[in-house]
């Protein structure tokens, strides 16, 4: 289990810093500098500006020093939001992401489980057709599509709920955004679940519950269950990081003050630091998220183990 | 995913035996596999139909896709000769929408021949050399696919500003590492048979058996997953269209039609769900022909 644990380190320490390095350096060859507005600084204020955030030092320098501040967890001022550090910017965004993204894990992972397993107990039968059906559309069709439509039909056809906008997270803010969110997830998630439970419902160890005579619902539950979720599990790592770093998209549709929606602003802007940031906090999520995926599977099957 | 469970024993039984006798290769079998599966073949007819109306459905409308019609503002669809009405500047939106089928189906096929070539010979390589040139490659894909690519592809965007040819870059360059993944697996599975020892003893050089030899037999799961990488391009440039990072106007993608209906589609519905329909009907009869496809060529893997 250690030297599993040890081998999974050894990639993702230095995909992090090959994060880190490619993102730094690709911002700054190309064009643009965050000083740049429609109007023109004279050329020595612009010189004192970048001066005062070191950016007339060498590139590789500036790296460095970059590099080494992050490591003792300090990322810098951002440099179009005077006065605040890229902490006080990400503390003030990320919350929005996080609930959201949160919100629609807990309801997709519940309702793509308990949809597989429903779609597996009835095989070829209309409640397993249905799922198929969700499963086709969730997946095909992309939330650009999915929310625009929503927001019409809900928001100015019936005017049952808010078409965008936050308002500190109300519930009827919350509803639109989060089933776009969702509905991707819970077709895959049910996908995966009733490919594993078909497969798990034909095995020698459910055939030996039912001869024992276990009722069928601890059958499914507890021996069933168990064994088809492990691949959900490492699917879900990568599926968490992606909706807990905020969807650039439903964001942006909803006006939803998140790290997504804020991400391509900060990019056109050229904020590098906050830019850096964000990168650094999607990277360090989905690596973690994936590592523990891949520990909870290898205690879970030890057949991954010994692999 | 099609959901339809055939009897499998009876139906590759009878496949298995006609083989003995006739001599079927493995191509006539997923063939005629394909061709009894109702949803792919139905997916294959519609993705027809929406390649030939991306080729000359601009010929056939009356307007250009970038012509400003001043008189026609806002029309709905069946107004004035506008089959699926106007825009706010009076564009027709029939002849947009054929443009933007024609610009996300090329830059779909046009990626994924890029992750195509790169992924093949990659994984062809790491697979049939081994050994530590191997394991080098894969760190690198290892790592590769776990940066945060789509900030990567949308910084690259802002930074350089989005011609077409660099979208097709940056999608191309994401895609190819599940490709190379893929063909690495299966030449591994591969190096060791006869033929390939025969025809290293025939004095073959590595890269003359990897182009004769190993690529032609990966051919069944590289077209599935080809199948299913198309979709995903489409997927991924609608998405950048619709953050403005994609097709720049008066040009039209799929992704960038939604966009601008989406802004306008208390005013003028139509303008978003026509887009919206065709985009789900590409992306779904892709799908469709993908898992047809898997099934045909690898019945156990369903």
């Amino acid at each position: 289990m250690l030297r599993f644990l040890v081998r999974r380190l050894a990639v993702a320490i230095p995909t992090l810093f090959v994060v880190i390095t490619v993102a730094f350096f690709m911002m700054r060859v190309a064009p643009g500098s965050p000083f740049d507005s429609d109007r023109r600084l004279p050329p020595e204020i612009k010189a004192n500006v970048e001066r005062k955030f070191g950016m007339n030092r060498p590139l590789g320098e500036q790296y460095l020093s970059y590099l080494s501040g992050v490591l003792h967890g300090d990322f810098g001022p951002s440099l179009k939001y005077q006065d605040k550090t890229v902490l006080d910017v990400l503390r003030e965004n990320y919350p929005v992401s996080l609930k959201l993204g949160l919100t629609a894990i807990v309801i997709a992972t519940f309702t793509g489980v308990s949809l597989g397993v429903l779609a597996a107990l009835r095989q070829n039968q209309a409640a397993d057709y249905l799922t198929v059906g969700v499963a086709i559309i969730g997946v095909t069709i992309p939330s650009f599509v999915t929310a625009p439509l929503l927001q019409l039909l809900f928001g100015s056809k019936l005017g049952i709920l808010p078409i965008a906008g936050w308002d500190k997270g109300a519930f009827p803010n919350m509803v639109l955004p989060v089933t776009v969110l969702a509905l991707p997830q819970i077709a895959i998630i049910s996908r995966l679940t009733r490919a594993g439970m078909i497969e798990a419902l034909q095995s020698n160890w459910v055939r030996t519950a039912r001869a024992k005579g276990l009722p069928e619902h601890q059958i499914v539950t507890r021996h069933a269950l168990r064994a088809a979720i492990l691949p959900l599990i490492s699917y879900l790592g990568p599926a968490c990081a992606g909706l807990l770093t905020g969807s650039l998209v439903v964001e942006r549709i909803f006006n939803l003050p998140g790290l997504g929606k804020f991400f391509v602003v900060s990019a056109l802007q050229r904020d590098y630091t906050v830019v850096m940031g964000m990168v650094i906090v999607y990277a360090v999520l989905i690596l973690s998220l994936n590592l523990l995926a891949d520990l909870l599977q290898a205690g879970l099957d030890p057949r991954v183990r010994l692999a | 995913m099609t959901g339809v469970t055939l009897a499998p024993g009876s139906s590759r039984g009878a496949a298995l035996m006609e083989t003995a006798v006739k001599g079927r290769g493995l191509w006539d079998d997923a063939r005629r596999r394909l061709v009894r599966n109702r949803a792919a073949v139905t997916g294959a007819a519609v993705l027809a139909v929406l390649v030939v109306l991306a080729i000359v459905g601009p010929w056939l409308v009356p307007y250009r896709y970038d012509e400003i019609n001043k008189d026609d503002v806002w029309l709905a669809p069946l107004v004035h000769g506008h089959l699926l009405g106007s825009d706010a500047l009076g564009r027709d939106l029939l002849a947009r929408l054929f443009m933007g089928l024609r610009v996300s189906l090329a830059i779909g096929a046009t990626a994924t021949s890029v992750s195509l070539v790169v992924g093949v010979i990659w994984g062809a390589t790491a697979g049939y050399v081994g050994g530590a040139v191997d394991e080098v490659m894969m760190r690198i894909v290892d790592v590769l696919y776990s940066l945060p690519f789509i900030f990567f592809v949308i910084l690259l965007m802002v930074t350089f500003g989005s011609n077409i040819i660099l979208i097709f870059v940056a999608i191309g360059a994401v895609e190819w590492l599940t490709m190379a993944r893929i063909v690495r697996g299966q030449t591994l599975s591969l190096k060791n048979k006869e033929f390939i020892e025969a025809a290293r003893a025939a004095g073959l050089d590595g890269a003359a058996i990897i182009a004769r030899h190993i690529i032609p037999n990966l051919l069944g799961p590289v077209a599935v997953y080809v199948t299913l990488t198309i979709p995903g391009v489409i997927l991924a440039e609608s998405f950048l269209s619709f953050l403005g990072l994609g097709v720049q106007p008066p040009m039209a993608s799929l992704g960038s039609l939604i966009a601008s209906g989406a802004q306008d589609m208390e005013l003028a519905p139509w303008l978003l769900i026509f887009p919206s329909l065709a985009m789900i009907a590409s992306l779904v009869s892709f799908n469709f022909i993908g898992d047809g496809l898997r099934d045909a060529i690898d019945p156990k893997d369903r």
